[in-house]
């Protein structure tokens, strides 16, 4: 997962919200309401990219030597495969 | 000091006070004993004699330490008092000068644990203003547990079923035992340290008081404290609140809880996604609507007078933006299709075309823009006329000025 890429899933809410709240005002030019409109769409696909993207792995720390390892677990039980 | 000399009383005094400041078990002590005399001034802080069967102790506590104090006070009870033994030279007493103050039947554990919760609260580890918000959607969630207790299995299956995506750490750590505050510290500096992890759930099932000692040590708190990412406690239980709970940034009475606290329901953040498009979608169509009606009006009112350019120019500018939209849409995902179509047609509507159809046409030359007065060309030359259906390809014989 690349990590600090672009805004946090938050901020990119909270800018759309802002946008949007625009978009539904009347100060804007029909040029800016169109350069709104675009950013609004580019931030929508990048929060629904960010709620696709985790992969929903669970994994384990592990220290051996010194240094600290991934191991992917699963709940003995079958309670690790989601739902 | 020489036996022989006559002293001061100052002198005397000032010197009990050096070998009474000098004697370290007398700079913190516990003492047992029964509360009598117990006055309470303006001032706010305490006066009262400890007694007990065989001898009396003046005692004082000042006030910025009795606010603190978590019991009533009345003569008759009994209390267990800690602070230092001094010398009030005005009257020629030794007193005690009391810190802390706990009723007396408590044991002497848990007499320290008050001492620690105290001395944690005076350096400000369960300050509010101190308490970090949670992250709106955090990249990963970090576990501090059992990896073999039912608390694991409890915040899997919640953040599992809320936000399936999400990624989970554990750093196991034993939550009972001799070692599980130091296992505990160090899963809790580990899992900080990591990088991605966004916020860590430090938690343990339910169980009997003695499960939680491990989270009523100074280590574990200081590790919570020192944690640089968001820490829920779900310790699970129900009366006191450990020291864990006290210093965590939220706590949870379940680990369950906790996982709730910590994970996002993923349909609710699509579900509000949706929404937004729908809603800007819908602003940017109006705003195109408006533009239009307006197109329209300057079509009625000025159409005959200024006859093709300034629609054009328009025009233009309007297939510009749609082009721009059109763009934008098709990144989108396919349903916005529909809306697109529709608000073609109004586009439609709203073009020179439907205008031409009604009897008006445009005199240009051939592909440059249209003419609008007649010194513009001269006899003889090429000039295309553009009708609703269709184009003539004319030749101008004689140009007349209005």
């Amino acid at each position: 997962m690349p990590e600090g890429t672009e805004l946090k899933f938050e901020e990119a809410l909270q800018k759309l919200e802002g946008i949007v709240r625009a978009l539904e005002g009347e100060g804007l030019t029909l040029e800016d309401s169109l350069a709104y409109y675009q950013e609004g769409i580019r931030l929508v696909r990048l929060c629904r990219q960010r709620l696709q993207e985790v992969e929903g792995k669970l994994q384990a720390l592990l220290v051996q030597e010194g240094e600290v390892m991934f191991k992917e677990i699963s709940l003995s039980g079958g309670g690790g495969n989601g739902d | 000091m020489s036996g022989q000399r006559v002293l001061a009383v100052r002198e005397l005094t000032a010197y009990l006070q050096r070998l009474i400041s000098n004697d370290g078990r007398l700079a913190n002590v516990w003492v047992r004993g029964e509360i009598s005399n117990l006055r309470r001034p303006v001032s706010g802080h305490l006066y009262f004699t400890l007694k007990d069967q065989a001898a009396a102790l003046r005692c004082v506590m000042f006030q910025g330490r009795s606010r603190g104090l978590n019991l009533s006070l009345q003569d008759g009870l009994e209390v267990i008092a800690r602070g230092h033994v001094a010398i009030y030279p005005r009257d020629g007493v030794y007193q005690l000068y009391v810190d802390e103050m706990f009723p007396a039947g408590l044991g002497m554990a848990s007499l320290a644990l008050q001492e620690l919760a105290a001395r944690l609260e005076r350096e400000g580890l369960f300050a509010a203003e101190r308490k970090r918000p949670l992250p709106f959607m955090p990249r990963r969630v970090g576990l501090v547990t059992s990896p073999s207790g039912a608390a694991l299995r409890d915040m899997v299956t919640v953040s599992r079923r809320r936000f399936p995506g999400i990624d989970l750490v554990l750093a196991p750590a034993t939550v009972q035992g001799d070692t599980a505050p130091f296992e505990l510290a160090r899963a809790l500096e580990l899992l900080g340290k990591l990088g991605g992890v966004d916020v860590i759930i430090i938690g343990r099932g339910g169980g009997s008081a003695e499960d939680l000692n491990a989270f009523n040590t100074e280590i574990v708190a200081r590790a919570i404290y020192a944690c640089p990412v968001p820490v829920i406690a779900a310790v699970g239980h129900e009366t006191d609140l450990t020291l864990a709970d006290r210093v965590a940034d939220r706590r949870a009475p379940t680990p369950s809880a906790a996982a709730e606290m910590a994970v996002p329901v993923k349909k609710e953040l699509e579900e509000r996604l949706d929404i937004l498009a729908t809603r800007a979608r819908r602003g940017m169509e109006h705003r195109l609507q408006m533009a239009h009606a307006r197109l329209e009006r300057l079509v009625k009112s000025r159409g005959m007078a200024r006859p093709q350019q300034e629609l054009y120019y328009r025009q233009q500018y309007l297939d510009g933006l749609e082009q721009r939209l059109l763009a934008s849409w098709q990144r989108q995902a396919g349903a916005r299709e529909q809306a697109l179509q529709l608000l073609t047609a109004r586009l439609e509507a709203a073009s020179p075309l439907a205008i031409l159809s009604r009897g008006y046409a445009v005199c240009r030359r051939p592909g440059g823009p249209s003419l609008r007065r007649s010194q513009e060309v001269v006899p003889g030359e090429r000039v295309e006329v553009v009708l609703s259906q269709g184009r003539l390809q004319c030749e101008v014989m004689d140009v007349e000025e209005c």
